[in-house]
């Protein structure tokens, strides 16, 4: 466990765009009748997308709203899960994974990476607003460690070299290619399969 | 070394294309309508006698935990739910079937709610694996487009529908009732059972949690035949998983092989040996971090199943092999997860939730030698304190890493503990 709170200055007011709206909507309809609290978790998701990355307390009231749920309630759902943030991030948010598995794989150059390019400290935002960064647990792509996680998207064996130039591919606008930065493909050892090289595997189909 | 033809994971590394027409070529969605209209005691049967055990960590007869769901409904509905809430440390299997063969899997999911009576299934996916979401959200679209799923799925005659939902970052939710609770809107935090989840589940129905791999298994097994399957591996211990290598080798992947493969043989054949040798080997996790590491006089020669690994008091788990070389410092490798599990715990249990960062504050001084060597008996008398009394088994597996590391390197522990009372640097690993 650790200790979550919201931050001490908040916005005056939320409120979903449109889009966001509709997509609620249809969220809901994933679920029985009369069960539509399941559906907080991916709205407020989406609401803390649309406010750039955290979680505010006008937000918890109106999601509390929209799903017939009481602020504390929704306030519980924003403090256990941990990827949502209660505090303002960065444009880009690097979640550096630093578990065993990571952390054998040089997890720790990664991270200094971060605190020379960004900000000493975890959750600081940089001073161009650009970045921040905190340590994660395990990512579950430990056989590509270390691995960060940057909005939707894994970068995977890399080392601090890498992540430095990740950074700066990031603040000059261009975007870095996702998945594995030594050209492997995903999970498959470097170098190229050893399995799955049969090509009769994919020439008819299995069983006939 | 497992045969391609052999291989049920075809597209592990996504090197062909997700998508349904691709996959029907890999055999995927092969007429399911057969498989299906062979019936629902005829289906558990044969996943009964392929021997699966589910692949999620616990290794619990799939087929057996099947036939537990009631075979008349009283009213309630039936639920399928499927756990791809993976998070183990060193474990990342999930993640490549869905992915890269999500069609495969969500042809196991039609299928396994078929043979309890479920209309409707729901997978709950990671919060982080929002890619994998994406994915599968497509591919479920396709198979709604493809009258695969929906009012009489693949005209099977069987009405199905499939959800796919997502958390937001909880270690914890990978357990099966905490997951149900996530799924409900509340905090993740484990149910007291019984009631079990096959009579009571998500929202008060009969409902069964099972692995991605378990479910993705199941067409095959059924199409292959239980012989087929059960022929692989070792008696109880049987078929191919996938398994995740990761550590100190030269290349770390996932591949699939058959239950029972020699551990060394594992990591020398698929993950280019170990970094500087197979002697220069130290230690290794076999099931991911909830088990007990092996030494490497262990690891020498032990099986990667379930019964092989628990005659040595460690366990198959996930089948995450962490691999750690000579050059780590174990103390410090066995911190980081206790670490991990502190900031897991979800609180409800005092065992737990005071245990788990109790346990990590004294190895964090261990691993600095700042300690008494009294402590080390200490911390593993706090370690059985904590297993075995709490709800879930996120107790256990915050205790398991730590008793591992004592029963095999307790003198690691103390030649730091005396180096530093002698004024000495404390030392990494020999």
């Amino acid at each position: 466990m650790s200790l979550r709170r919201l931050a001490p200055d908040q916005p005056a007011s939320f409120a979903f765009t449109k889009e966001n709206l509709a997509w609620a909507g249809q969220q809901i309809k994933k679920y029985p009748d009369g069960r539509q609290v399941s559906a907080v978790v991916p709205i407020l998701w989406r609401a803390q997308e649309q406010q750039g990355g955290y979680v505010t307390e006008p937000m918890i009231r109106v999601v509390g709203e929209m799903l017939g749920m009481s602020p504390i309630r929704v306030l519980e759902i924003a403090t256990f899960y941990t990827m949502f943030n209660l505090k303002p991030v960065g444009k880009h948010l690097i979640q550096v994974c630093t578990t065993t598995p990571c952390w054998l794989r040089g997890s720790d150059t990664v991270l200094a990476a971060c605190k020379k390019n960004i900000a000493h400290s975890s959750e600081t935002v940089s001073a161009d607003g650009m970045f921040s960064w905190m340590e994660v647990e395990c990512l579950g792509a430990c056989v590509n460690a270390p691995v960060v996680q940057i909005g939707d998207d894994y970068y995977e064996d890399l080392d601090g070299a890498r992540m430095e130039s990740i950074l700066t591919d990031l603040r000059a606008g261009r975007k870095p290619k996702p998945g594995s930065q030594i050209g492997r493909q995903t999970s498959a050892p470097e170098g190229g399969p050893m399995t799955l090289t049969d090509p009769a595997l994919f020439a008819k189909t299995k069983g006939s | 070394m497992l045969a391609d033809k052999d291989r049920i994971f075809t597209n592990l590394y996504g090197a062909q294309d997700w998508r349904l027409a691709a996959a029907r070529k890999r055999g995927a969605w092969d007429n399911t309508k057969a498989l299906i209209e062979r019936g629902r005691d005829a289906i558990i049967e044969e996943m009964k006698k392929s021997g699966l055990r589910g692949r999620g960590g616990a290794g619990f007869p799939t087929g057996l935990k099947w036939s537990f769901m009631p075979k008349q409904s009283d009213g309630r509905p039936h639920y399928l739910v499927v756990n791809a809430d993976e998070s183990e440390p060193g474990t990342c299997k999930d993640r490549d079937i869905l992915r890269h063969d999500p069609h495969i899997f969500l042809e196991g999911c039609l299928i396994a709610s078929f043979s309890m009576a479920a209309h409707a299934c729901y997978i709950y996916v990671r919060g982080e694996y929002r890619r994998e979401y994406q994915t599968l959200e497509a591919a479920i679209q396709e198979c709604y487009d493809a009258k695969l799923f929906g009012k009489n799925a693949a005209g099977a005659g069987w009405d199905f529908d499939c959800y796919v939902h997502h958390g937001a970052g909880a270690y914890i939710c990978g357990e099966e009732t905490a997951l149900l609770e996530s799924l409900e809107g509340k905090k993740g935090m484990p149910r007291l059972k019984p009631p079990f989840p096959a009579n009571v589940g998500l929202y008060g129905c009969p409902t069964t949690v099972n692995n991605v791999e378990s479910i993705a298994v199941a067409p095959d097994i059924l199409r292959r035949g239980a012989g087929w399957f059960s022929a692989l591996g070792r008696p109880n211990n049987t078929g191919t998983k996938v398994f995740c290598i990761s550590g100190h080798v030269n290349k770390p992947c996932n591949v699939e092989e058959e239950m029972g493969i020699p551990l060394k043989e594992l990591i020398e054949k698929h993950a280019g040996g170990v970094r500087g040798g197979w002697d220069n080997l130290l230690a290794i996790i076999p099931g991911g971090s909830s088990v007990p590491l092996l030494p490497k006089t262990i690891c020498d020669t032990v099986l990667m199943d379930f019964d092989s690994l628990r005659d040595v008091k460690s366990g198959l788990g996930t089948a995450a092999v962490i691999v750690m070389d000579r050059s780590t410092d174990l103390v410090k490798a066995i911190a980081r997860l206790a670490r991990f599990y502190k900031h897991e715990s979800c609180g409800q249990c005092t065992p737990c939730r005071e245990g788990t960062g109790w346990m990590w504050r004294v190895l964090e001084r261990m691993v600095k030698g700042e300690a008494e060597t009294s402590e080390i008996d200490l911390l593993l008398e706090v370690s059985y304190e904590v297993e075995g009394h709490t709800i879930c088994a996120l107790g256990d597996a915050a205790a398991w890493p730590i008793q591992g590391l004592i029963r095999h390197f307790r003198g690691d522990i103390e030649r730091r503990i005396n180096a530093r009372k002698a004024g000495k640097p404390a030392m990494a690993a020999e």
